[in-house]
């Protein structure tokens, strides 16, 4: 057999695998290596970690929001990150967790789907898509069982059904549906506390981001990890919302506006 | 025990070559050609699912002539390996330039390697940066030979003629709707034939398109429209 230059061309086995992350194994198997690396508990507890992350099912899909804080041990690693993304044109992932770890396993997950897609011609269906961060988790995050817990939302619009889902998965790769809210992270408690009393399944887009916020801002007063809105230095909650037309980020305009109305009604 | 007889190098390889050519007539042609807001594929295929051309990264396409089977699987080679490079590095640093090589090494390894030829030509096309200058436009042979072309290429079946064709057609900046019509009649004129939308297929890559990923598949509708009627 000639080597065909450095072209990966289709191997031996039957059909082409549309998988990204097994091509990377097979081709670069290096760059997956360190997400293998174990680290003591001790060093664990330094590694800067995202915090709250929620979602839910509103009227015209789901939304998925975070707040923008990082913690090392107990200093403030970042009060800019980012935890909310969208998968695809039409899925958002969110993550609550060690932040290395947690980017780099959407920066496969985002792949994975669009080189599915480019290779198939179709994209995954939302439960495919579900299964497949499960899997994810499983075979390429064994650290997430050593307490560098990476624990992600994932909310999508299901374009056979017609409507938004939302799925949250645990450390050892389960995953399982969630019909009505769903919060993860440190601040995960004072949210859904805040979500119980909020969230209707009917609520409109505006009411959804205000919703979010409101929990967010409930898990920041409540939680040190969690970072609330900061109007002085204009950091306010990642939104995005999924609903027929594809995963949108919600304007900072319009998160600002509902985190200022808020913190008025508090103050 | 057999002899094999002695054959000249040169004779081989044109007996593979008139056997790759011969492979290549035999199949319908695709169109490449710029337009203002950036580079259109379109092609005769009555197939609305086996596709002919199609995406390979953010700013790159891809269409391929002959055998089915052959061109697919370069284009998924071609999306693995763009898709590898840009995880390794950024996304910015894969370049049809880099994959032009790439398939001009693997199709001449296999031309002069293999038993048998691949019977295909591809196309691969890019629209980097903003303006014009940034659009570029590979054309690979079965043999691994490979031509940077500007403003149109045709490959395929009655390649040759279509390409005369277009050349007395073609506009410099022309819009979309002008180029679509003007490459369907083309790609009808060897045996005067009229094509419908449905045995169409049409892909560009729009460097005005606010995503990240520029490609995008005309469906038959938005063609019926830009035909006249």
């Amino acid at each position: 057999m000639t080597e065909r230059a450095s072209l990966p061309l289709a191997g031996p086995s039957f059909g082409a695998d549309p998988s990204f992350v097994d091509l990377l194994r097979r081709e670069r198997p290096d760059t997956l290596e360190h997400l293998r690396q174990t680290i003591s508990a001790d060093a664990a507890a330094w590694v800067a970690h995202g915090t709250t992350v929620l979602g839910f099912s509103y009227a015209d899909g789901v939304i998925v929001a975070g707040d923008r804080r990082a913690t090392a041990g107990y200093a403030i690693a970042d009060d800019k990150m980012r935890k909310v993304f969208a998968a695809d044109g039409y899925s958002a992932i969110a993550i609550a967790g060690a932040a290395g770890m947690a980017v780099e396993m959407v920066k496969l997950f985002q792949l994975e789907l669009e080189h599915y897609e480019k290779l198939t011609g179709d994209r995954l269906s939302l439960e495919g898509k579900a299964n497949r961060l499960a899997q994810l988790i499983r075979q390429n995050f064994p650290l997430a069982m050593q307490g560098l817990v990476v624990v992600p939302l994932f909310g999508g619009f299901d374009e056979r059904r017609g409507q938004g889902r939302l799925f949250y998965y645990d450390a050892t790769g389960g995953k399982w549906e969630e019909e009505d809210y769903q919060a993860t992270g440190s601040g995960s408690q004072p949210a859904k506390n805040s979500l119980k009393k909020r969230w209707r399944p009917d609520l409109t887009r505006d009411e959804a981001v205000r919703v979010s916020v409101e929990a967010l801002l409930d898990a920041s007063e409540d939680d040190v990890a969690t970072g609330g809105p900061n109007i002085a230095r204009r950091i306010y909650p990642t939104v995005l919302t999924v609903t027929a037309s594809g995963a949108e980020d919600v304007p900072e305009d319009d998160v600002a506006s509902a985190s200022a109305e808020l913190l008025e009604e508090r103050s | 025990m057999s002899f094999m007889p002695y054959v000249a190098p040169e004779q081989m390889m044109k007996d593979r070559s008139d056997y790759a050519h011969k492979g290549i007539a035999r199949g319908r042609s695709v169109i490449g050609v710029e337009y203002d807001d950036g580079l259109l594929f379109i092609a005769e295929n009555p197939s609305a699912t086996l596709h002919k051309i199609s995406e390979i990264y953010d700013r790159i396409a891809f269409a391929g002539v002959g055998k089915y089977s052959e061109f697919e699987d370069l284009r998924i080679a071609g999306i693995r390996l763009a898709d590898l490079r840009g995880y390794s590095y950024g996304r910015e640093d894969v370049k049809a330039r880099d994959l032009a090589n790439a398939y001009s090494q693997a199709l001449s390894n296999i031309f002069t390697q293999q038993m048998k030829p691949y019977e295909v030509e591809i196309l691969v096309g890019e629209v980097d940066g903003e303006s014009e200058a940034g659009t570029s436009l590979y054309h690979i042979l079965f043999d691994g030979s490979v031509t940077d072309e500007h403003g149109f290429v045709a490959i395929g079946g009655h390649a040759e003629e279509l390409t005369e064709t277009l050349q007395s057609r073609y506009a410099e900046g022309w819009g979309l709707a002008a180029a679509v019509r003007t490459a369907v009649e083309v790609l009808g004129s060897p045996e005067s034939r009229t094509l419908e939308p449905a045995t169409i297929e049409a892909g560009v890559l729009e460097r005005s398109r606010p995503q990240r990923r520029k490609f995008r598949r005309m469906d038959d509708g938005e063609i019926g429209e830009l035909l006249p009627a």
